[in-house]
Protein backbone atom coordinates (compact mmCIF):
# COMPACT_ATOMS: atom_id res chain seq x y z
CA UNK A 1 0.00 0.00 0.00
CA UNK A 2 1.41 3.43 -0.94
CA UNK A 3 2.03 5.87 1.89
CA UNK A 4 0.88 9.39 0.99
CA UNK A 5 2.61 12.14 2.95
CA UNK A 6 0.92 14.32 5.53
CA UNK A 7 2.26 17.50 3.91
CA UNK A 8 0.49 16.58 0.64
CA UNK A 9 -2.93 16.49 2.34
CA UNK A 10 -5.43 19.04 1.01
CA UNK A 11 -6.46 21.05 4.07
CA UNK A 12 -9.50 22.69 2.48
CA UNK A 13 -12.07 20.00 1.67
CA UNK A 14 -14.25 22.60 -0.09
CA UNK A 15 -11.61 22.77 -2.86
CA UNK A 16 -12.27 19.09 -3.69
CA UNK A 17 -15.03 17.51 -5.79
CA UNK A 18 -17.60 16.18 -3.33
CA UNK A 19 -17.48 12.62 -4.64
CA UNK A 20 -13.70 12.52 -4.28
CA UNK A 21 -13.75 13.21 -0.54
CA UNK A 22 -12.29 10.15 1.14
CA UNK A 23 -12.51 10.35 4.93
CA UNK A 24 -10.78 6.97 5.30
CA UNK A 25 -7.50 8.84 4.62
CA UNK A 26 -5.78 8.54 8.03
CA UNK A 27 -3.89 11.78 7.36
CA UNK A 28 -7.00 13.87 8.07
CA UNK A 29 -6.76 12.61 11.66
CA UNK A 30 -2.97 12.67 11.82
CA UNK A 31 -3.14 16.36 10.90
CA UNK A 32 -5.05 17.01 14.11
CA UNK A 33 -7.95 19.19 12.98
CA UNK A 34 -8.40 18.63 9.20
CA UNK A 35 -11.03 15.96 9.91
CA UNK A 36 -13.33 18.63 11.40
CA UNK A 37 -13.91 20.50 8.12
CA UNK A 38 -13.95 17.31 6.02
CA UNK A 39 -16.81 15.90 8.05
CA UNK A 40 -18.56 19.26 8.35
CA UNK A 41 -18.82 19.36 4.57
CA UNK A 42 -20.16 15.80 4.38
CA UNK A 43 -22.71 16.40 7.15
CA UNK A 44 -24.04 19.46 5.33
CA UNK A 45 -23.82 18.40 1.69
CA UNK A 46 -23.80 14.61 1.54
CA UNK A 47 -24.48 13.10 4.97
CA UNK A 48 -24.71 9.52 3.67
CA UNK A 49 -21.67 9.58 1.43
CA UNK A 50 -20.54 6.83 -0.96
CA UNK A 51 -16.83 6.52 -1.64
CA UNK A 52 -16.33 4.32 -4.70
CA UNK A 53 -12.59 3.89 -4.40
CA UNK A 54 -10.49 3.87 -1.26
CA UNK A 55 -7.58 1.83 0.09
CA UNK A 56 -10.27 -0.06 2.03
CA UNK A 57 -12.56 -0.67 -0.93
CA UNK A 58 -15.89 1.04 -1.58
CA UNK A 59 -17.74 2.19 1.54
CA UNK A 60 -20.54 4.42 2.83
CA UNK A 61 -19.82 7.15 5.38
CA UNK A 62 -22.59 7.93 7.88
CA UNK A 63 -21.83 11.34 9.34
CA UNK A 64 -24.90 12.75 11.15
CA UNK A 65 -25.73 11.91 14.78
CA UNK A 66 -29.24 10.58 14.18
CA UNK A 67 -28.29 8.46 11.18
CA UNK A 68 -25.43 6.91 13.16
CA UNK A 69 -27.77 6.12 16.04
CA UNK A 70 -30.15 4.46 13.54
CA UNK A 71 -27.43 2.25 12.03
CA UNK A 72 -25.94 1.36 15.41
CA UNK A 73 -29.30 0.42 16.85
CA UNK A 74 -30.42 -1.72 13.90
CA UNK A 75 -27.99 -4.60 14.25
CA UNK A 76 -30.35 -6.79 12.24
CA UNK A 77 -29.89 -4.51 9.20
CA UNK A 78 -26.18 -3.87 9.74
CA UNK A 79 -23.92 -6.80 10.61
CA UNK A 80 -20.80 -6.45 12.76
CA UNK A 81 -19.17 -9.50 11.13
CA UNK A 82 -16.42 -10.13 10.26
CA UNK A 83 -14.82 -6.93 11.61
CA UNK A 84 -15.81 -3.58 13.08
CA UNK A 85 -12.87 -1.68 11.58
CA UNK A 86 -12.96 -0.11 8.14
CA UNK A 87 -10.20 -2.42 6.88
CA UNK A 88 -10.53 -6.19 7.05
CA UNK A 89 -8.29 -8.10 9.44
CA UNK A 90 -5.62 -10.33 7.92
CA UNK A 91 -6.50 -14.00 7.97
CA UNK A 92 -3.34 -15.10 9.75
CA UNK A 93 -4.81 -14.48 13.19
CA UNK A 94 -8.58 -14.82 12.96
CA UNK A 95 -9.31 -13.42 16.42
CA UNK A 96 -12.80 -14.06 17.68
CA UNK A 97 -14.26 -11.06 19.48
CA UNK A 98 -17.89 -10.62 20.37
CA UNK A 99 -17.73 -6.97 19.31
CA UNK A 100 -17.44 -8.41 15.78
CA UNK A 101 -20.15 -11.06 16.14
CA UNK A 102 -23.87 -11.00 15.44
CA UNK A 103 -26.47 -12.73 17.55
CA UNK A 104 -26.90 -15.25 19.03
CA UNK A 105 -23.15 -15.66 19.59
CA UNK A 106 -22.65 -12.01 20.48
CA UNK A 107 -25.08 -12.06 23.38
CA UNK A 108 -23.76 -15.36 24.77
CA UNK A 109 -20.19 -14.15 24.90
CA UNK A 110 -20.89 -10.61 25.96
CA UNK A 111 -23.14 -11.62 28.84
CA UNK A 112 -20.32 -13.87 30.09
CA UNK A 113 -17.67 -11.14 29.93
CA UNK A 114 -19.78 -8.12 30.95
CA UNK A 115 -19.67 -8.63 34.73
CA UNK A 116 -15.89 -8.11 34.77
CA UNK A 117 -16.38 -4.41 34.13
CA UNK A 118 -19.80 -4.01 35.76
CA UNK A 119 -20.19 -1.11 38.19
CA UNK A 120 -20.66 -3.57 41.08
CA UNK A 121 -17.12 -4.87 40.59
CA UNK A 122 -15.66 -1.44 39.95
CA UNK A 123 -16.49 -0.15 43.40
CA UNK A 124 -13.88 -2.59 44.76
CA UNK A 125 -11.24 -1.13 42.45
CA UNK A 126 -11.81 2.57 42.99
CA UNK A 127 -9.42 3.06 45.91
CA UNK A 128 -6.66 1.06 44.21
CA UNK A 129 -7.01 3.10 41.04
CA UNK A 130 -6.94 6.35 43.04
CA UNK A 131 -3.73 5.25 44.80
CA UNK A 132 -2.02 4.53 41.50
CA UNK A 133 -3.21 7.77 39.89
CA UNK A 134 -1.98 9.73 42.92
CA UNK A 135 1.46 8.08 42.78
CA UNK A 136 1.86 8.95 39.10
CA UNK A 137 0.78 12.58 39.58
CA UNK A 138 3.01 13.03 42.67
CA UNK A 139 5.98 11.93 40.58
CA UNK A 140 5.56 14.52 37.81
CA UNK A 141 8.20 17.26 37.37
CA UNK A 142 6.52 20.56 38.26
CA UNK A 143 7.75 23.57 36.25
CA UNK A 144 9.55 21.46 33.64
CA UNK A 145 8.46 20.55 30.12
CA UNK A 146 7.52 16.88 29.74
CA UNK A 147 5.40 14.61 27.55
CA UNK A 148 1.96 14.16 29.13
CA UNK A 149 1.16 11.25 26.77
CA UNK A 150 4.09 9.16 27.94
CA UNK A 151 4.35 10.17 31.61
CA UNK A 152 0.65 10.29 32.42
CA UNK A 153 -1.74 8.89 29.81
CA UNK A 154 0.16 5.76 28.77
CA UNK A 155 1.60 5.18 32.24
CA UNK A 156 -1.81 5.48 33.83
CA UNK A 157 -3.68 3.28 31.37
CA UNK A 158 -0.82 0.76 31.48
CA UNK A 159 -1.03 0.58 35.27
CA UNK A 160 -4.80 0.42 35.24
CA UNK A 161 -4.88 -2.36 32.66
CA UNK A 162 -2.25 -4.28 34.63
CA UNK A 163 -4.40 -3.78 37.73
CA UNK A 164 -7.54 -4.96 35.94
CA UNK A 165 -5.87 -8.16 34.69
CA UNK A 166 -3.68 -8.53 37.79
CA UNK A 167 -0.86 -8.56 35.22
CA UNK A 168 2.73 -8.03 36.50
CA UNK A 169 3.11 -4.25 36.98
CA UNK A 170 6.76 -4.34 35.84
CA UNK A 171 5.54 -5.56 32.42
CA UNK A 172 2.69 -3.06 32.17
CA UNK A 173 4.01 -1.18 29.14
CA UNK A 174 3.54 -4.32 27.04
CA UNK A 175 -0.23 -3.88 27.27
CA UNK A 176 -0.56 -0.54 25.45
CA UNK A 177 2.13 -1.74 23.01
CA UNK A 178 0.12 -4.86 22.11
CA UNK A 179 -2.98 -2.73 21.78
CA UNK A 180 -1.22 -0.40 19.31
CA UNK A 181 -0.12 -3.40 17.25
CA UNK A 182 -3.57 -4.95 17.16
CA UNK A 183 -5.23 -2.08 15.30
CA UNK A 184 -2.26 -0.33 13.68
CA UNK A 185 -1.86 -2.07 10.28
CA UNK A 186 -2.12 0.08 7.14
CA UNK A 187 -4.79 -2.31 5.80
CA UNK A 188 -6.86 -2.06 9.00
CA UNK A 189 -6.78 1.62 9.92
CA UNK A 190 -4.18 3.40 7.77
CA UNK A 191 -1.48 3.02 10.45
CA UNK A 192 2.23 2.22 10.16
CA UNK A 193 2.55 -1.17 11.92
CA UNK A 194 3.96 -4.05 9.82
CA UNK A 195 2.33 -7.48 9.63
CA UNK A 196 5.53 -9.10 10.98
CA UNK A 197 5.65 -6.86 14.04
CA UNK A 198 1.96 -7.32 14.68
CA UNK A 199 2.04 -11.10 14.45
CA UNK A 200 5.12 -11.36 16.65
CA UNK A 201 3.56 -9.06 19.24
CA UNK A 202 0.23 -10.82 19.31
CA UNK A 203 1.94 -14.21 19.64
CA UNK A 204 3.91 -12.88 22.61
CA UNK A 205 0.71 -11.45 24.08
CA UNK A 206 -1.09 -14.74 23.71
CA UNK A 207 1.78 -16.70 25.30
CA UNK A 208 2.02 -14.33 28.25
CA UNK A 209 -1.71 -14.39 28.91
CA UNK A 210 -1.77 -18.15 28.53
CA UNK A 211 0.89 -18.40 31.27
CA UNK A 212 -1.06 -16.04 33.50
CA UNK A 213 -4.25 -17.98 32.84
CA UNK A 214 -2.53 -21.26 33.85
CA UNK A 215 -1.02 -19.68 36.99
CA UNK A 216 -4.35 -18.36 38.06
CA UNK A 217 -6.17 -21.57 37.20
CA UNK A 218 -3.84 -23.42 39.56
CA UNK A 219 -5.08 -21.34 42.50
CA UNK A 220 -7.56 -23.03 44.82
CA UNK A 221 -11.21 -22.01 44.48
CA UNK A 222 -10.91 -20.18 47.79
CA UNK A 223 -7.89 -18.19 46.65
CA UNK A 224 -9.58 -17.30 43.38
CA UNK A 225 -12.91 -16.34 44.92
CA UNK A 226 -11.26 -13.34 46.59
CA UNK A 227 -9.80 -12.00 43.35
CA UNK A 228 -11.55 -9.42 41.20
CA UNK A 229 -9.24 -9.31 38.19
CA UNK A 230 -10.62 -9.95 34.73
CA UNK A 231 -8.87 -13.32 34.28
CA UNK A 232 -10.20 -14.68 37.59
CA UNK A 233 -13.68 -13.43 36.77
CA UNK A 234 -13.55 -15.21 33.40
CA UNK A 235 -12.40 -18.38 35.18
CA UNK A 236 -15.17 -18.08 37.75
CA UNK A 237 -17.90 -17.95 35.10
CA UNK A 238 -19.34 -21.24 33.82
CA UNK A 239 -19.45 -20.05 30.21
CA UNK A 240 -15.91 -18.71 30.02
CA UNK A 241 -13.93 -20.94 32.38
CA UNK A 242 -12.62 -23.11 29.50
CA UNK A 243 -11.88 -20.18 27.22
CA UNK A 244 -8.13 -20.87 27.11
CA UNK A 245 -8.94 -24.10 25.24
CA UNK A 246 -10.31 -21.92 22.43
CA UNK A 247 -7.21 -19.83 21.64
CA UNK A 248 -8.68 -17.44 19.05
CA UNK A 249 -11.64 -16.67 21.31
CA UNK A 250 -9.36 -16.29 24.34
CA UNK A 251 -6.92 -13.99 22.55
CA UNK A 252 -9.82 -12.15 20.92
CA UNK A 253 -11.42 -11.38 24.26
CA UNK A 254 -8.13 -10.38 25.86
CA UNK A 255 -7.34 -8.08 22.92
CA UNK A 256 -10.83 -6.61 23.08
CA UNK A 257 -10.36 -5.76 26.75
CA UNK A 258 -6.85 -4.37 26.14
CA UNK A 259 -7.75 -2.27 23.10
CA UNK A 260 -11.05 -1.22 24.64
CA UNK A 261 -9.32 -0.11 27.83
CA UNK A 262 -6.24 1.45 26.31
CA UNK A 263 -6.61 3.90 23.43
CA UNK A 264 -9.93 5.11 24.68
CA UNK A 265 -8.90 6.10 28.19
CA UNK A 266 -5.38 7.10 27.17
CA UNK A 267 -6.52 9.58 24.55
CA UNK A 268 -9.38 10.91 26.65
CA UNK A 269 -6.91 11.71 29.41
CA UNK A 270 -4.72 13.62 26.94
CA UNK A 271 -7.75 15.07 25.12
CA UNK A 272 -9.04 16.67 28.31
CA UNK A 273 -5.79 18.61 28.73
CA UNK A 274 -5.86 19.73 25.08
CA UNK A 275 -9.52 20.76 25.31
CA UNK A 276 -9.05 22.78 28.50
CA UNK A 277 -6.06 24.58 26.96
CA UNK A 278 -8.09 25.52 23.91
CA UNK A 279 -10.90 26.73 26.19
CA UNK A 280 -9.08 28.33 29.16
CA UNK A 281 -12.24 29.84 30.68
CA UNK A 282 -13.52 26.29 31.17
CA UNK A 283 -10.54 25.34 33.34
CA UNK A 284 -11.32 28.29 35.63
CA UNK A 285 -14.95 27.20 35.77
CA UNK A 286 -13.83 23.71 36.74
CA UNK A 287 -11.40 24.87 39.43
CA UNK A 288 -14.11 27.04 40.96
CA UNK A 289 -16.55 24.14 40.94
CA UNK A 290 -14.95 20.66 40.99
CA UNK A 291 -18.41 19.09 41.26
CA UNK A 292 -18.56 19.64 37.50
CA UNK A 293 -15.99 16.86 36.99
CA UNK A 294 -18.47 14.04 36.23
CA UNK A 295 -20.21 16.20 33.62
CA UNK A 296 -16.86 17.21 32.17
CA UNK A 297 -15.88 13.55 31.88
CA UNK A 298 -18.77 12.99 29.45
CA UNK A 299 -17.86 16.17 27.60
CA UNK A 300 -14.24 15.01 27.25
CA UNK A 301 -15.39 11.65 25.89
CA UNK A 302 -17.63 13.41 23.34
CA UNK A 303 -15.16 16.12 22.35
CA UNK A 304 -12.25 13.71 21.95
CA UNK A 305 -14.20 10.72 20.55
CA UNK A 306 -11.17 8.42 21.01
CA UNK A 307 -12.46 5.86 18.52
CA UNK A 308 -13.36 7.64 15.28
CA UNK A 309 -15.51 4.95 13.72
CA UNK A 310 -17.18 1.54 13.77
CA UNK A 311 -18.05 -0.31 10.60
CA UNK A 312 -20.95 -2.57 9.59
CA UNK A 313 -22.09 -4.56 6.52
CA UNK A 314 -25.70 -4.08 5.30
CA UNK A 315 -27.69 -7.32 5.51
CA UNK A 316 -30.38 -6.01 3.12
CA UNK A 317 -31.05 -2.91 1.02
CA UNK A 318 -31.63 0.03 3.38
CA UNK A 319 -32.89 3.56 2.57
CA UNK A 320 -31.11 6.17 4.65
CA UNK A 321 -31.37 9.94 4.25
CA UNK A 322 -32.34 9.60 0.56
CA UNK A 323 -29.67 7.06 -0.39
CA UNK A 324 -30.03 3.33 -0.97
CA UNK A 325 -27.39 1.27 0.78
CA UNK A 326 -27.24 -2.11 -0.98
CA UNK A 327 -27.09 -5.46 0.76
CA UNK A 328 -23.42 -6.36 1.28
CA UNK A 329 -22.18 -2.75 1.23
CA UNK A 330 -19.65 -1.59 3.80
CA UNK A 331 -21.05 1.11 6.10
CA UNK A 332 -18.84 3.25 8.35
CA UNK A 333 -20.40 5.15 11.25
CA UNK A 334 -18.15 8.14 11.95
CA UNK A 335 -18.73 8.74 15.66
CA UNK A 336 -16.18 11.59 15.51
CA UNK A 337 -18.44 13.38 13.02
CA UNK A 338 -21.75 12.63 14.73
CA UNK A 339 -20.38 14.03 17.98
CA UNK A 340 -19.83 17.37 16.17
CA UNK A 341 -23.27 17.40 14.51
CA UNK A 342 -24.74 20.85 15.15
CA UNK A 343 -28.23 19.43 14.49
CA UNK A 344 -28.10 17.61 17.83
CA UNK A 345 -25.29 19.24 19.80
CA UNK A 346 -25.25 23.07 20.07
CA UNK A 347 -21.82 24.66 19.40
CA UNK A 348 -20.35 21.19 18.99
CA UNK A 349 -16.73 22.26 18.45
CA UNK A 350 -16.70 24.07 21.79
CA UNK A 351 -15.66 22.23 24.92
CA UNK A 352 -18.08 23.18 27.69
CA UNK A 353 -17.53 21.55 31.10
CA UNK A 354 -21.09 22.22 32.22
CA UNK A 355 -22.73 21.36 28.88
CA UNK A 356 -26.40 20.34 29.21
CA UNK A 357 -27.11 16.69 28.30
CA UNK A 358 -23.40 15.95 28.06
CA UNK A 359 -24.09 12.22 28.33
CA UNK A 360 -25.93 12.30 24.99
CA UNK A 361 -22.93 11.45 22.79
CA UNK A 362 -21.97 8.66 20.41
CA UNK A 363 -18.54 7.70 21.71
CA UNK A 364 -19.79 4.53 23.44
CA UNK A 365 -22.00 3.56 20.51
CA UNK A 366 -25.64 2.50 20.87
CA UNK A 367 -27.51 -0.79 20.73
CA UNK A 368 -26.27 -4.26 21.62
CA UNK A 369 -22.64 -3.41 20.82
CA UNK A 370 -22.52 -0.39 23.12
CA UNK A 371 -19.25 -0.11 25.02
CA UNK A 372 -19.38 -2.36 28.07
CA UNK A 373 -16.47 -0.58 29.78
CA UNK A 374 -18.23 2.80 29.79
CA UNK A 375 -18.48 3.04 33.58
CA UNK A 376 -14.88 1.99 34.08
CA UNK A 377 -13.74 4.61 31.58
CA UNK A 378 -15.78 7.32 33.26
CA UNK A 379 -14.47 6.32 36.67
CA UNK A 380 -10.83 6.38 35.57
CA UNK A 381 -11.11 9.80 33.95
CA UNK A 382 -13.09 11.18 36.89
CA UNK A 383 -10.51 10.03 39.45
CA UNK A 384 -7.68 11.39 37.29
CA UNK A 385 -9.22 14.87 37.21
CA UNK A 386 -10.17 14.82 40.89
CA UNK A 387 -6.54 14.13 41.74
CA UNK A 388 -5.18 16.63 39.18
CA UNK A 389 -7.25 19.46 40.66
CA UNK A 390 -5.95 18.68 44.16
CA UNK A 391 -2.36 19.17 42.99
CA UNK A 392 -2.03 21.53 40.05
CA UNK A 393 -3.12 25.05 39.29
CA UNK A 394 -2.45 24.77 35.57
CA UNK A 395 -1.36 22.34 32.88
CA UNK A 396 0.04 24.52 30.13
CA UNK A 397 0.40 23.02 26.64
CA UNK A 398 3.76 24.37 25.42
CA UNK A 399 3.73 22.93 21.89
CA UNK A 400 1.03 21.72 19.50
CA UNK A 401 0.44 18.00 20.06
CA UNK A 402 1.27 15.33 17.49
CA UNK A 403 -1.44 12.89 16.51
CA UNK A 404 -1.86 9.19 15.79
CA UNK A 405 -1.94 8.24 12.11
CA UNK A 406 -5.11 6.18 12.09
CA UNK A 407 -8.70 6.48 10.94
CA UNK A 408 -9.77 4.42 13.96
CA UNK A 409 -7.78 5.49 17.03
CA UNK A 410 -8.24 9.23 17.31
CA UNK A 411 -5.48 10.30 19.63
CA UNK A 412 -2.10 11.75 20.46
CA UNK A 413 1.49 10.60 20.15
CA UNK A 414 2.99 13.51 22.10
CA UNK A 415 1.77 16.45 24.18
CA UNK A 416 4.42 18.66 25.78
CA UNK A 417 3.15 20.43 28.90
CA UNK A 418 4.35 22.36 31.93
CA UNK A 419 2.68 22.11 35.33
CA UNK A 420 2.15 24.78 37.95
CA UNK A 421 1.68 23.49 41.50
CA UNK A 422 -1.35 24.55 43.48
CA UNK B 1 -52.45 13.27 36.36
CA UNK B 2 -50.93 9.84 36.90
CA UNK B 3 -49.04 9.22 40.13
CA UNK B 4 -45.75 7.27 39.99
CA UNK B 5 -43.71 6.29 43.04
CA UNK B 6 -39.97 5.97 42.39
CA UNK B 7 -37.84 4.27 45.06
CA UNK B 8 -34.11 4.81 44.90
CA UNK B 9 -31.79 1.94 45.80
CA UNK B 10 -30.89 3.86 48.97
CA UNK B 11 -34.55 3.78 49.98
CA UNK B 12 -35.37 7.43 49.21
CA UNK B 13 -38.88 7.76 47.77
CA UNK B 14 -40.06 10.24 45.13
CA UNK B 15 -43.81 10.57 44.56
CA UNK B 16 -44.29 12.38 41.27
CA UNK B 17 -46.92 12.80 38.58
CA UNK B 18 -46.95 12.51 34.82
CA UNK B 19 -49.49 12.59 32.03
CA UNK B 20 -50.85 9.94 29.66
CA UNK B 21 -48.49 9.28 26.76
CA UNK B 22 -45.32 10.34 28.58
CA UNK B 23 -42.66 7.71 29.13
CA UNK B 24 -41.57 6.67 32.59
CA UNK B 25 -38.14 8.05 31.69
CA UNK B 26 -39.61 11.47 30.83
CA UNK B 27 -41.48 11.52 34.14
CA UNK B 28 -38.31 10.71 36.09
CA UNK B 29 -36.24 13.27 34.18
CA UNK B 30 -38.88 16.02 34.40
CA UNK B 31 -39.08 15.55 38.17
CA UNK B 32 -35.32 15.32 38.78
CA UNK B 33 -35.53 11.76 40.08
CA UNK B 34 -31.85 10.72 40.32
CA UNK B 35 -30.47 7.41 39.09
CA UNK B 36 -31.64 7.41 35.49
CA UNK B 37 -29.14 8.50 32.84
CA UNK B 38 -31.04 8.00 29.57
CA UNK B 39 -27.90 8.49 27.50
CA UNK B 40 -29.55 7.77 24.13
CA UNK B 41 -32.41 10.18 24.75
CA UNK B 42 -35.16 7.58 25.02
CA UNK B 43 -34.54 5.57 21.85
CA UNK B 44 -34.20 2.11 23.45
CA UNK B 45 -30.53 2.08 22.45
CA UNK B 46 -28.36 2.34 25.58
CA UNK B 47 -29.96 0.58 28.56
CA UNK B 48 -29.21 3.40 31.02
CA UNK B 49 -32.81 3.98 32.12
CA UNK B 50 -33.21 0.55 33.72
CA UNK B 51 -35.97 0.33 36.36
CA UNK B 52 -37.66 -2.52 38.22
CA UNK B 53 -41.45 -2.42 38.15
CA UNK B 54 -43.24 -3.92 41.18
CA UNK B 55 -44.84 -7.31 40.41
CA UNK B 56 -48.44 -6.07 40.88
CA UNK B 57 -47.86 -3.49 38.17
CA UNK B 58 -45.56 -5.30 35.75
CA UNK B 59 -48.40 -7.31 34.20
CA UNK B 60 -50.33 -4.12 33.40
CA UNK B 61 -47.59 -3.01 31.02
CA UNK B 62 -47.28 -3.74 27.32
CA UNK B 63 -44.75 -6.51 26.68
CA UNK B 64 -41.13 -5.54 26.11
CA UNK B 65 -40.03 -5.82 22.47
CA UNK B 66 -36.93 -7.68 21.33
CA UNK B 67 -34.70 -4.60 21.44
CA UNK B 68 -35.63 -3.80 25.01
CA UNK B 69 -35.15 -7.44 26.04
CA UNK B 70 -31.72 -7.51 24.39
CA UNK B 71 -30.52 -4.45 26.30
CA UNK B 72 -31.97 -5.58 29.62
CA UNK B 73 -30.36 -8.98 29.03
CA UNK B 74 -26.96 -7.28 29.08
CA UNK B 75 -27.24 -5.71 32.52
CA UNK B 76 -25.84 -7.90 35.29
CA UNK B 77 -28.44 -6.33 37.61
CA UNK B 78 -31.43 -7.73 35.69
CA UNK B 79 -34.36 -8.80 37.90
CA UNK B 80 -37.99 -9.88 37.50
CA UNK B 81 -39.83 -6.71 36.54
CA UNK B 82 -36.79 -5.12 34.85
CA UNK B 83 -37.79 -2.64 32.14
CA UNK B 84 -36.33 0.32 30.31
CA UNK B 85 -38.15 3.40 31.51
CA UNK B 86 -38.10 4.97 28.04
CA UNK B 87 -40.26 2.09 26.74
CA UNK B 88 -42.97 2.26 29.43
CA UNK B 89 -45.69 4.67 28.35
CA UNK B 90 -48.05 6.07 30.98
CA UNK B 91 -51.80 5.45 30.88
CA UNK B 92 -54.59 5.74 33.42
CA UNK B 93 -54.20 2.10 34.57
CA UNK B 94 -50.77 2.88 35.92
CA UNK B 95 -51.87 5.51 38.46
CA UNK B 96 -49.98 4.74 41.69
CA UNK B 97 -47.38 2.43 40.08
CA UNK B 98 -44.28 1.62 42.14
CA UNK B 99 -40.91 1.55 40.42
CA UNK B 100 -37.53 0.76 42.00
CA UNK B 101 -34.25 2.11 40.66
CA UNK B 102 -31.28 -0.28 40.46
CA UNK B 103 -28.08 0.37 42.39
CA UNK B 104 -26.18 0.93 39.12
CA UNK B 105 -27.07 1.78 35.55
CA UNK B 106 -25.01 -0.13 33.01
Amino acid sequence: MSMPKLEDLTLDPYSLALDSIDVSDSRIFQHGTAWESYFERLRNEDPVHFQKESPFGPFWSITRFEDIQFVDKHHELFSSEPSILIGDMTDELPLEMFIAMDNPRHDEQRVAAQPVVAPRNLADMESLIRERVSAILDDLPVGETFDWVDKVSIELTGQMLATLFDFPQEERRKLPYWSDLAVGLPEISGGDVTVEERNAGLQACFQRFNEIWQERASLSDEERAGKFDLISLLQNSEKTKDMADRPMEFLGNIMLLIVGGNDTTRNSITGGVVALNKNPGEFDKLKNNPSLIPNMVSEIIRWQTPLAHMRRIATEDVELNGKTIKKGDKVVMWYASGNRDERVIPNPDDFIVDRAKARHHLSFGFGIHRCMGNRLAEMQIRITWEEILKRFDSIEVVQDPTYVKSNFVKGYTELLVKLTAK
Amino acid sequence: MIKIIFKEHSGAVHEVTGTEGESLMDVAMNNMVPGIDGDCGGDCACGTCHVIVAADWANKLAQANGEEDALIGMTPDKQDGSRLACQVVLNGDLDGMEVTLPEFQM
